[in-house]
């Protein structure tokens, strides 16, 4: 199973109050993960990525196994330890504010 | 048992403060959607129970909110804003021409005829529709196509449709209004639509009396008389007795005319309230005296209301969907401020009391009368 964490404001959007665990068959892409995550939690749609283009949301990034993965394109395998469910996929809200 | 519903949005989440008809009490439900920005909440005028809400944030885009229930609790519903076509371009603040691309919504406004009918007023500016309870969304795309739409370009706030005032005898009548492009009208529900700013003169415009460029910022109508409508604009309070086609200035004595809200008495189609601001660059009350300034005259006189605010030391703005009033027998008049308070008056402004103090900054204030 693939561990997802999500930011605040998407876990109130879809009523989380913890980390997702998804079934996300091979190869492990974010694409792969945001498409499951998107299919159990139709909310989610355009919140993350563009609902047209797949863009990632400017403000938003992807982290896993201490790397930011959010300028690789989306079909990048993901390290085999957030294949194997050892660590999580990260969705980040930017930092921001005063 | 008649009541009020307030529907409160702000920087941080949505609010529900309800009170019976006294409106002595109030008990506050919220925040709902915590951490997102609710630009604004509005119930049907078909179905009270039926609300729509805004949602929106910087890092995660536009949500829309529905609810059956009267806010107790909500549904996501539909939130893709598609522009018609290839949406062209816009000016810029460079003078360049920019794309059309949206951003977020500002205000909805439900429909006169049933409940699942509603309009959006979004950024960049176009005014959108739906008639499946907000399941989908169209644009009426007469109003971006106008003949002067390559014009338009954006405030400070961005260039955003926040304004929609249907005519309550005339659902094919729409009056919008556009920072910083002006105010429009649409006699045939939308399909096209005429620009409503003869009479405007705005100093802050090369032309001060160009056809579209001011920066209006609220329009407010009284349902007995829907040609006469209010403007708060940029600077200047103006008054059309004949549906936009000519305005004139009714600012009289207030000590600015700058602000952002304006609205009427529920049952006095000549009583109008505004809350004057400092200036441009000093979104805060004259002197730090907060005070609502009625007319009971249709504009040009005015008096301060100040039995209940502070009147001294307020430094907070009051947004342009900030106010709202009820209609029970003795006007209910509301409004939010950027400190987070929300007052209430229960006697049409003769005395004011805060219902809540310290809610996140507000940005709209709506009002529902339930009887």
């Amino acid at each position: 199973m693939i561990r997802v964490e999500l930011p605040v404001g998407l876990r109130v959007l879809a009523n989380l109050d913890r980390e997702v665990t998804l079934d996300v068959p091979p190869p492990v892409t974010p694409r792969a993960i945001l498409d499951a995550l998107e299919g159990r939690y139709p909310v989610l749609r355009g919140a993350i990525r563009d609902f047209i283009t797949d863009r990632r949301r400017p403000l938003v990034r992807f982290y896993a196994c201490r790397q930011d993965l959010s300028h690789e394109p989306l079909d990048t395998l993901l390290p085999d330890a957030v294949a194997r469910g050892e660590e999580p996929f990260l969705v980040i809200g930017a930092i921001a504010g005063g | 048992m008649s009541g009020v519903r307030v529907l409160v949005g702000t920087r941080k989440g949505a609010f529900v403060l309800t009170a019976d008809g006294k409106r002595d009490k109030w008990k506050v439900d919220g925040p709902f959607f915590s951490g997102w920005e609710i630009y604004h909440v509005k119930g049907s005028p078909v179905d009270p129970n039926r609300i729509y809400a805004s949602q929106s944030s910087s890092w995660f885009g536009q949500q829309v909110q529905r609810s059956n229930d009267g806010g107790k609790t909500w549904e996501p519903t539909g939130k893709e804003f598609r522009y018609d076509g290839t949406p062209g371009t816009h000016q810029w603040y460079d003078g360049t021409p920019h794309p059309w691309e949206f951003k977020r919504v500002w205000h909805f406004e439900p429909g006169i005829d049933n409940p699942d009918h509603v309009y959006a007023g979004i950024e960049d500016a176009a005014i959108f529709e739906s008639k499946d309870g907000g399941a989908s969304w169209t644009e009426l795309p007469g109003l971006r196509d106008h003949r002067t739409g390559p014009q338009w370009s954006p405030g400070a706030g961005g260039m955003c449709l926040h304004t929609i005032v249907i005519d309550p005898t005339n659902a094919k009548r729409l009056f919008v209004a556009i920072s910083a492009a002006g105010a429009f009208r649409s006699d045939d529900g939308g399909k096209s639509w005429k620009t409503i700013t003869k009479g405007l003169n705005s100093k802050y415009i090369p032309d001060p009396t160009a056809e579209v460029g001011h920066c209006v910022h609220r329009i407010a109508l009284h349902k007995s008389r829907p040609d006469v409508l209010f403007m708060q604009k940029h600077w200047d309070v103006m008054r059309s007795d004949n549906a936009g086609d000519q305005w004139h200035e009714i600012s009289g004595n207030l000590p600015t005319d700058f602000g952002f809200v304006i609205d009427v008495h529920a049952h006095e189609p000549e009583t109008v309230y505004v809350v004057p601001i400092t200036s441009d660059q000093e979104h805060f009350p004259f002197e730090g005296k907060l005070r609502v300034y009625r007319s009971r005259t249709g504009g040009n006189e005015w008096e301060p209301l100040t039995q209940g605010l502070p009147q001294k030391d307020c430094y907070v703005n009051v947004l342009r969907d900030a106010m709202a009033v009820d209609s029970l027998d003795d006007c209910g008049v509301y409004f939010g401020t950027t400190g987070g308070q929300v007052y209430a008056s229960a006697n049409g402004g003769d005395t004011w009391a805060p219902i809540v103090r310290d809610l996140p900054a507000v940005l709209s204030v709506e009002v529902q009368t339930l009887k």
